[in-house]
């Protein structure tokens, strides 16, 4: 795997950016098609855009009291985790970086994005951001143990925490299809660490947006923007990790890569229309007594296969 | 010279952000501001070439202080640690001590004879460091293992208000009495 100098890192926000617009303009035109508004399909697509222009230009709200250097670096944080974790995204053969411990990397950079919610909700002094915080903090191992073990499950399987050694690994056959329980959980534990689709409790509609309630103007555009490269980041490493990198036929490495991210981030904007917000409770169970059993027996198959 | 300015800024960084534990005056700052020290401190890992345990204590160490800015401000004995607040009492007395054990332990840095560096660098730090934990210190891994999972039993043991007596009735055959229903049916 070739490893990017300095301007890959200045490319690499333009076009996850630009991915999670294009994302975000083919969920606007759904949304207008689920509705059955009698709107064009142009004017939908344009939505995005439109929010944009009014975030940027709408005043940045200040409450009593606030935490405001917590509240601003929490806020931060969101987009800045997002894209440190994108930094061992490999598009095709080529990666910004590819440190040894690649896999690592990226969850300790996902892990950020705890830390990051949880502050922008207690920054504001306000209690629907504050419970919104803590919703997230409070589920935070039930996410993060089953996503743990599905991603050792795939550097198991390549026996490197490299992410090109692990797409190396999969030129015989796909980890999805011999680890799927792994990719499953990654997909569920992923959408959930971005506090995306049925996990949205933290910015749920039943606490007015949750930790974004207080939230206007620039510093709104700034954590949204960071919720939507979170997911594009997940289901872009969903593909290194289970789906095999750029192999695919016909086409080139990089646009299977594309192709393929493009694939997991339908399937997870899908399921968030698809399934209503999750009742945490009800989570903390399955992923205990449920996911987390799967992924350790996942990852104890793999381990006996690769030691067989 | 570039490692050695960075050895310095998170040398530094890292001290300052553990001396703000001290003087800043809400608990969540607080945690904020040893968390970012620790983060300093895995700089520092990192530049010595140690790229796992580096990253992994900036993993650990962000799960840890979440988990201790909820439980912190849970159990500060001002109200949820929200009012201005202090971290210790006996402010001249706490301050020397401190402040006296940071100059002891950074002069004996000085004083100490450093033994010289031994053979060559391992091209794959992780591995030897798995192989070390996974060989030669694997006892220790396993004690250690056993010890902390005993500790997370017993702490839950001792936290639960409910056993299962209490949840299924004296002969354990009734349907369960939960306040919040699980997600999966027991």
């Amino acid at each position: 795997m070739t490893e990017g100098t300095g301007w890959a890192v200045l490319v690499l926000p333009l076009a996850l950016t630009a991915f999670a617009l294009l994302a975000l303009a083919a969920d606007a035109v759904v949304e207008v098609r689920v509705a059955h508004a009698r709107r064009s399909v142009a004017a939908a697509a344009a939505d995005p855009w439109r929010e944009v222009a009014r975030l940027l230009v709408g005043q940045r709200r200040t409450t009593v009291a606030a935490d405001g250097v917590l509240w601003r670096s929490g806020v931060v944080t969101v987009p800045l985790a997002a894209l440190l974790a994108a930094l061992v995204l490999p598009l095709g053969g080529f990666a910004a970086a590819d440190p040894g411990v690649g896999i690592v990397w990226f969850n300790a950079m996902e892990i950020l994005g705890w830390a990051a919610l949880w502050t922008a909700g207690w920054g504001p002094n306000s209690p629907l951001s504050l419970i919104g915080g803590y919703r997230f903090v409070a589920q935070g191992m039930c996410y993060e143990l089953p996503h743990m073990f599905a991603l050792i499950t795939a550097a198991t399987g390549a026996g490197t925490l490299r992410v090109g050694g692990i797409v190396d690994a999969q030129a015989e056959l796909w980890f999805v299809v011999w680890m799927p329980v792994g990719f499953v959980v990654y997909l569920i534990s992923a959408a959930a660490m971005a506090f995306w689709g049925p996990f949205d409790a933290p910015l749920g509609r039943d606490l007015s947006g949750g930790v974004v309630a207080e939230l206007s103007g620039v510093d709104r555009l700034v954590l949204l923007t960071g919720r939507w490269l979170l997911v594009v980041v997940a289901a872009g490493m969903a593909v290194p990790l289970f789906l095999g990198g750029g192999r695919g036929p016909l086409l080139p490495a990089w646009l299977w890569t594309l192709v393929k991210t493009a694939l997991v981030l339908t399937f997870l904007l899908w399921s968030r229309r698809r399934f209503p917000t999750v009742r945490m409770e009800r989570f903390t169970e399955v992923s205990w007594l449920v996911l987390l059993p799967l992924t350790i027996l996942q990852a104890l198959i793999v381990a006996l296969v690769v030691l067989v | 010279m570039l490692t050695a300015v960075l050895f310095w800024l998170f040398g530094v960084s890292a001290v300052v952000f553990g001396f703000l534990v001290f003087r800043l005056d809400s608990m969540a700052r607080v945690t904020f501001a040893l968390l970012a020290s620790f983060v300093f401190v895995a700089c520092e890992v990192l530049l010595l070439g140690l790229s796992y345990l580096g990253v992994v204590i900036v993993l650990m160490m962000v799960m840890e202080m979440v988990i201790m800015a909820v439980f912190m401000i849970m159990y500060m004995m001002n109200p949820a640690g929200l009012m201005p607040m202090a971290m210790y009492h006996n402010k001249p007395g706490a301050m020397s001590v401190s402040l006296g054990t940071f100059a002891v332990l950074a002069t004996g840095t000085f004083l100490v004879d450093w033994p010289e560096s031994r053979g060559s660098r391992p091209s794959d730090t992780t591995k030897s460091l798995g192989e070390s934990l996974m060989g030669p210190q694997m006892l220790t891994m396993m004690v250690l293992g056993l010890v902390l999972f005993a500790t997370i039993v017993a702490t839950v043991v001792l936290a639960t208000n409910r056993g299962r007596y209490d949840r299924f009735g004296d002969d354990l055959r009734a349907r369960p009495d939960d306040p919040v229903p699980g997600g999966v049916r027991r």
